[in-house]
C-alpha cells in the first residue's frame, strides 16, 4: 500500500474487569484500513468485532476499557484523548452505523431535525445551509420525495429506508471513516443488497474508508476489499477478499466456510461441514492458539505457544502451520 | 391420490387464510369513527406436505412463513379453509385434534427465549413425556431422557443443568430433544438455526438431517434464508404476502427460478462465490399488507408487470413439481 494508512490499530487490547478476575475480549490485535477501503471484519458472536469497533469510536462501555496498544486515525492518536476531543472527532471525522435502525434514531424528532442539529454541530453552516445539505444526502442514500419526507419522524419509515436516514447521518459531516456494526443484519435480502450497493457507492464517491463489521461471509464477499477473520478476539486472518474466500489459510476460516450453505454448490443431504465445539467463553480461553480445541490440524507447538499473525501469500495467518514461510 | 401409502400427503392445507384485528380500540372507533381493520396476514394458501420429506417455506419477514407454521400447529386458529393431518380434518367437529396434534411438535427460532429458565434441562425434555403419561416409571423416564440427550449430540448428564448454561446451539439441541420426546412424526421447524452462528448452524442441520433419516421425520422447514433451505428442503414453497407465489422441487427452484420475486430473491443473495455475475438492481419494497395491491401483490415491484397483472390475481397453477402464480409465465411472456 502506498498511501499512509487511514487508520491504524496496532496490539489493541480491550479488558473487562470483573469480581472474578479480568476478561480479555480483544487481544493483541493489529490492522489498517487505507482511504476509499472497505474493509470487512467477521467472526461469530463473542469473537470481538463489535468491541473493536466500539472502541474505535470511543464508545465502550465501562468497565470495558482500552488496556493496551494504539488507535491512530490519520496518523494522529485518538485511543487516549479527554471525552469530549473524541466527541468531536467522532461524527465529525468517524461515523457510526449500527444495526438497528430504530434505536440510532431519536423518536421525538422528525429525521429533518437529527440531521440538521448534526450538521450544525460537527460544520460551520448556518441553518439553511445544513437544511439544503440533509435533504441533498437523503436524496444521496435513496430516500425518494426528500422534500416530503424530511418532516416525518423515524416510525413513519420501513426498516430499509430508516436505515437509509441513519447512513444519512453518518455521513452528515462527510467523515473519513465509517464504522458500520452489522448494518444489514435486521433487514430483509432484498433490502439488504440494496443497502450494501449503497455503502458501496458511497464509499466509492466520497473516499470514505468503511469498517464493516458483521458475520455474514456474503455480505463481506460482496463488499470488502480486504478482510479480517476474528476469533475469540484475536486476529485468525487478514487479507484480499477474494484470496480468503477462495483459499483460506487459518483452519477456522476454512472451516467456517465449508460451514456456509451455498446455493447451488452443494447436493441436498450432504452433510455440511462442521467445526465441532463451540468458542471458547473469554474467561476460557485455552493456552496456545485459541483454536486449538477444535482445530483438525492441531500440532504440540498449537496448544504450548501463541501463534502471531505469519505472512501467507497476500494475507496473514495466526497459525502455526505457516511457521517455516509459505508453504 | 396415489395409491402408495409411502407417497401420501401428511398435512394438507386447502385454502387456508388467517385474519388478525388490528382496528384501533373500540373507543377510538366509536368516537373518531375509524373503521374496522383486518390484515391478511395468509391468504388462500393450499398447499402439501408429503411424508418423509422437507417442504421449506421461505419470503421475507411480514409474508405469512411463521404464521402457516403456527395455524398447522394450533397455535392460530383459521380464519378460512381446512387443515387435514393423515387425511382427517383438524378442525371437525367429530375429530379428536388433541390426539392427532400430539404427532406434531414444533421448534421456535429463539433457543433464549422457548427453554424455560427454571427448568432443569430433564425436566424440560421430559415435560410432552409426562404429560402424554408416555413413561410407565420414572425409571423409564429417566432413561428415555437419557437417551433423547444422547440423540442430540448432549451427554445424559447435561439433564441435571440449567438452560442457561448452554451456548445458543446446545440450547436448540435441548429444543429439539424437547420435541422428540413425544415421538412425533412431523415437526415444523420455524427459523430454528436464525439465531444461531454459522458454524453452529451447521451443526444443527446436520443433526437435523440425521434424525429425519434415522427416525422418518416430515418437516416443515420456515425460513428466510434460501441457501439454508436449498441445502435442506426437497420441496419449496415461496410466500409473499401472505400467499405462495412459487412452489417446486428444490433442485429445479434453484435451478430454474420461474416467479419474477424468486429471481428477485436469488439475484439478492450475496455472491459468496465471487463469480462477479451481474446482478439486477432490487427495487422497492414490501408493501403494506393493510393495503396490500390489487391484482398480483408483487406487481409495483415486478420488471414484467401489465395491465392483467394489476388487475386480476393470479393463480398457482401448474404441475406439482413446479406450480407457479404468475401471469407472465402463464402468459409465456418470462
Amino acid at each position: 500500500m502506498s498511501s499512509a494508512p487511514l487508520l491504524e490499530v496496532k496490539d489493541l487490547r480491550v479488558e473487562f474487569p470483573t469480581r472474578r478476575g479480568t476478561l480479555v475480549a480483544v487481544d493483541g490485535l493489529s490492522f489498517t484500513i487505507a482511504p476509499g477501503e472497505i474493509l470487512g471484519v467477521v467472526g461469530e458472536s463473542g469473537a470481538g468485532k463489535s468491541l473493536t469497533g466500539m472502541a474505535i469510536i470511543g464508545l465502550l462501555e465501562p468497565p470495558g476499557r482500552i488496556a493496551a496498544g494504539e488507535i491512530r486515525l490519520e496518523c494522529e492518536r485518538i485511543d487516549n484523548l479527554p471525552a469530549e476531543r473524541l466527541r468531536r472527532i467522532r461524527g465529525r471525522r468517524i461515523g457510526a452505523i449500527f444495526q438497528d435502525p430504530l434505536t440510532s434514531l431519536n423518536p421525538l424528532y422528525t429525521i429533518g431535525d437529527q440531521l440538521v442539529e448534526t450538521i450544525l454541530t460537527h460544520l460551520d453552516v448556518g441553518r439553511d445551509e445544513a437544511r439544503s445539505r440533509a435533504l441533498r444526502l437523503l436524496a444521496e442514500v435513496g430516500i425518494p420525495a426528500p422534500e416530503a419526507r424530511i418532516g416525518h419522524y423515524p416510525h413513519q419509515f420501513s426498516g430499509g429506508m430508516r436505515q437509509r436516514v441513519v447512513i444519512a447521518l453518518a455521513l452528515c459531516a462527510e467523515p473519513r471513516l465509517i464504522v458500520a456494526d452489522e448494518p444489514t443484519t435486521a433487514l430483509d435480502v432484498s433490502i439488504q443488497a440494496q443497502i450494501i450497493a449503497l455503502l458501496k457507492r458511497l464509499a466509492r464517491d466520497h473516499g470514505t474508508a468503511v469498517m464493516l463489521i458483521t458475520h455474514d461471509m456474503g455480505v463481506i464477499a460482496e463488499t470488502a476489499d480486504r478482510v479480517a477473520v476474528m476469533y475469540a478476539g484475536r486476529l485468525a486472518e487478514l487479507g484480499p477478499v477474494r484470496e480468503v474466500i477462495h483459499e483460506p489459510r487459518h483452519p477456522y476460516t476454512s472451516g467456517l466456510m465449508g460451514s456456509i450453505p451455498k446455493l447451488g454448490a452443494v447436493k441436498r443431504h450432504d452433510r455440511l461441514v462442521q467445526i465441532d465445539g463451540a468458542m471458547p467463553r473469554l474467561n476460557a480461553i485455552p493456552a496456545g492458539c485459541a483454536f486449538n480445541p477444535r482445530c483438525p490440524k492441531r500440532f504440540g507447538r498449537c496448544t504450548a505457544e501463541r501463534p502471531e499473525p505469519l505472512p501467507v501469500g497476500n494475507a496473514l495467518a495466526s497459525c502455526w502451520l505457516y511457521a517455516d514461510g509459505p508453504r | 391420490m396415489p395409491t402408495d401409502p409411502a407417497n401420501r400427503a401428511l398435512v394438507r392445507l386447502l385454502d387456508v387464510g388467517r385474519d388478525f384485528d388490528v382496528s384501533r380500540p373500540w373507543l377510538n372507533r366509536v368516537l373518531e369513527g375509524a373503521p374496522r381493520q383486518l390484515l391478511r396476514a395468509v391468504d388462500g394458501v393450499s398447499l402439501e406436505v408429503r411424508r418423509g420429506e422437507t417442504l421449506a417455506l421461505v419470503g421475507e419477514s411480514g409474508c405469512g412463513k411463521s404464521t402457516v407454521a403456527r395455524l398447522i400447529v394450533g397455535l392460530y386458529a383459521l380464519s378460512h379453509g381446512r387443515i387435514e393431518f393423515d387425511g382427517t380434518d383438524l378442525a371437525a367437529p367429530d375429530t379428536d385434534a388433541a390426539a392427532l396434534r400430539r404427532r406434531m411438535q414444533m421448534i421456535f427460532q429463539d433457543p433464549y427465549a422457548s427453554l424455560n429458565p427454571r427448568w432443569r434441562v430433564r425436566d424440560i425434555v421430559a415435560e410432552p413425556i409426562r404429560v402424554l403419561r408416555l413413561a410407565a416409571t420414572p425409571e423409564a423416564e429417566r432413561e428415555r431422557v437419557a437417551q433423547l440427550l444422547r440423540q442430540v449430540g448432549l451427554a445424559p448428564e447435561d439433564g441435571e443443568k440449567f438452560p442457561h448454561e448452554f451456548s445458543g446451539g446446545q440450547r436448540q439441541r435441548i429444543s429439539i430433544a424437547r420435541a422428540l420426546s413425544g415421538n412425533p412424526e412431523f415437526l415444523v421447524c420455524d427459523e430454528p438455526t436464525s439465531a444461531l452462528d454459522v458454524s453452529v448452524q451447521a451443526q444443527i442441520l446436520n443433526l437435523m438431517a440425521e434424525l429425519q433419516e434415522r427416525l422418518g421425520l416430515t418437516y416443515l422447514f420456515i425460513s428466510h434464508n434460501l441457501a439454508v433451505v436449498a441445502h435442506i428442503a426437497d420441496r419449496v414453497g415461496v410466500m409473499y404476502l401472505g400467499r405462495v407465489v412459487e412452489l417446486a422441487e428444490a433442485q429445479q427452484l434453484f435451478a430454474a427460478p420461474r416467479h419474477p420475486y424468486t429471481r428477485m430473491l436469488m439475484d439478492a443473495i450475496p455472491d459468496l462465490q465471487m463469480t462477479g455475475k451481474a446482478r439486477t438492481p432490487v427495487a422497492g419494497e414490501v408493501p403494506n399488507p393493510l393495503a396490500p395491491p390489487a391484482g398480483c401483490a408483487f406487481h409495483p415491484r415486478c420488471p414484467h408487470a401489465n395491465d392483467r397483472c394489476r388487475a386480476e390475481r393470479p393463480a398457482l397453477l401448474g404441475p406439482s413439481t413446479g406450480a407457479v402464480a404468475c401471469h407472465a409465465v402463464q402468459e409465456k411472456r418470462i
